[in-house]
């Protein structure tokens, strides 16, 4: 947590590199992935019974999210969460998460 | 990168000599100080949320967090504790890990606020300057509301809807209870803080009482027609408590319009029920400081611009939580939070002079029907036209008619998020 700083500069300077078409209405993934840390802990590092997403590969979180969110895969409330974010927004995300 | 973003156009403008007081979305550019100072009232989940991420956007920020209880009890679990499932321990938190990241925590009382200096003054005498303040104080009662409950009648009929001594008070007092007494409770109006809050304190209590004081009745009053997560909730009642719930709605003379404390009786429009324990709900605004400082409107709660929570009555304020309209979010914990992290960004953006951003919420609301079986309401909040709206197709209710495994899956996620969230905020 100390080093959210830094962590938080790295994820916003990511962002800029990935940015696509202007949109008006696009979230940086620094803002995305905080989303995430309230169940899964800061930096996805989770303190109890949620899943640790910290260091999973960008081809893991994307593909479970996609999954999620077409109900390939079970979940509680994963499928209800991943329909709330785009797939360029997911793509943010896996990137993001696969660097803690 | 051929294409311009929106964020580096904005930088390339700037550069360009551009001296305009506003930047592309309309935000004023700020002269960025040395060291900005950041005053935030309330360390609960708004409040400590977004000191420690303020924080972490810019550690150059002075930060002072001004909180007048030496630890924070959450509401969230707190039913928990009412059920005797854990002590009061396990939902009390400590400001340690925010002073060991260098954030100023005061102990003392808000009393005023001059959005003209840009000053707070405190109960504890002294004043404290700042570049901007965000404020996050919480609910509010409104005592006046319902005849007969003020103040002093929640020293004998608690509302236990501020977690500390009010849930140590309905706790005792449920267990002083006799096998085959009446639990009544009575929620409020809309809106107010944590909408599935008060079912899942009926159903943790039906959990108590089914083991130790299986006779009882629990009889709920609630002024509105329907309540959060109302199928779910009451699918779990049948199945685990039949016979003991009693819920009546507006449209069933569910509405308290009279307390008498001393007589241990709620009067409705028809009939008066007398309870061996009373858990008397009042209706909410805003926390006392926001109203004091008049940011509030005629509903009782503050407007602010949703990008960046701040507020549209003076500005240099941000309001954040319960306390601000952030609708259609609902008044949660968990709100707070992700709002508060939305409020830091913009912040360091804004105090450098650059664009706030664009924000993305996530609110996920457990609850526990008994010690293993937990539901949920979710929902993806992104931002359009100047507003928070939901993002379609996103959220809803865990599914009804689910299996044992699942809710117990639930519960155990209930407990997973609650340990993640507050060591996020306090560890």
């Amino acid at each position: 947590m100390r080093h959210i700083g830094k962590a938080l500069f790295i994820a916003t300077v990511g962002a800029l590199a990935l940015s696509g078409p202007v949109m008006a209405e696009e979230a940086s993934s620094a803002v995305l992935a905080n989303t995430c840390f309230s169940c899964h802990g800061p930096d996805g590092k989770s303190a109890g019974a949620m899943p640790w997403i910290a260091g999973k590969s960008t081809d893991y979180i994307t593909t479970v999210m996609i999954d999620f969110k077409t109900g390939a895969i079970d979940s509680t409330v994963m499928q209800r969460i991943a329909k709330g974010f785009s797939d360029d927004e997911i793509k943010a995300l896996a990137q993001y998460f696969s660097t803690k | 990168m051929t294409r311009i973003t929106r964020r580096s156009f904005s930088k390339m403008a700037g550069a360009l000599g551009a001296t305009a007081a506003m930047s592309l979305a309309g935000y004023p550019r700020m002269a960025a100080a040395a060291s900005p100072r950041v005053v935030v009232v309330g360390g609960g989940f708004g409040g400590a949320t977004l000191a420690r991420y303020l924080h972490g956007f810019d550690s150059n920020i002075k930060m002072t967090l001004i909180e007048q209880s030496k630890s924070f009890v959450t509401c969230p679990f707190s039913n928990t504790v009412i059920a005797g499932m854990n002590k009061i321990d396990r939902v009390t938190h400590g400001y340690d890990g925010l002073r060991g990241l260098g954030i100023d925590v005061v102990h003392d009382t808000a009393t005023g606020i001059d959005p003209a200096k840009k000053t707070v003054s405190l109960k504890g005498g002294g004043t404290l300057g700042y570049d901007r303040l965000v404020l996050s104080p919480g609910i509010a009662f409104k005592w006046d509301a319902i005849e007969g409950y003020d103040e002093k009648a929640s020293g004998s009929l608690p509302h236990a809807w501020k977690a500390g001594p009010q849930t140590l008070l309905l706790r005792k007092q449920l267990e002083a209870m006799p096998d085959g007494g009446v639990f009544i409770i009575s929620p409020p109006v809309n809106p107010f803080r944590c909408p599935p809050g008060p079912a899942e304190r009926v159903s943790l209590v039906a959990s108590y009482f089914k083991t130790h004081k299986p006779r009882s009745k629990i009889l709920v009053l609630d002024p509105k027609e329907k309540f959060s997560k109302q199928g779910l909730f009451t699918e779990g009642w049948k199945q685990l408590y039949p016979g003991m719930i009693d819920y009546m709605n507006l449209s069933n003379d569910g509405r308290v319009l009279r307390v008498d404390a001393k007589g241990m009786t709620l009067h409705t429009d028809f009939a008066e029920h007398k309870g061996d324990v009373i858990n008397f709900i009042p209706p909410q605004k805003a926390g006392a400081i926001a109203e004091t400082a008049g940011l509030t409107n005629d509903s009782g709660w503050c407007p602010v611009d949703q990008r960046t929570f701040e507020s549209t009555v003076h500005k240099g304020i941000h309001v954040i939580g319960d306390t601000s309209i952030a609708s259609p979010m609902p008044k949660s914990g968990f709100a707070a939070n992700t709002q508060a992290k939305v409020c830091a960004a913009a912040l360091a953006a804004m105090l450098k002079g650059e664009d706030p951003g664009t924000p993305k919420f996530v609110n996920t609301c457990y609850s526990l029907v008994a010690p293993d079986y937990g539901i949920s309401v979710a929902m993806v909040y992104g931002f359009d036209k100047g507003k928070i709206v939901k993002i379609k197709g996103s959220g809803g209710l865990s599914p009804s008619g689910a299996p044992a495994a699942v809710r117990k899956r639930e519960a155990d996620y209930a407990r997973g998020w609650y340990d993640s969230i507050t060591r996020e905020m306090f560890a």
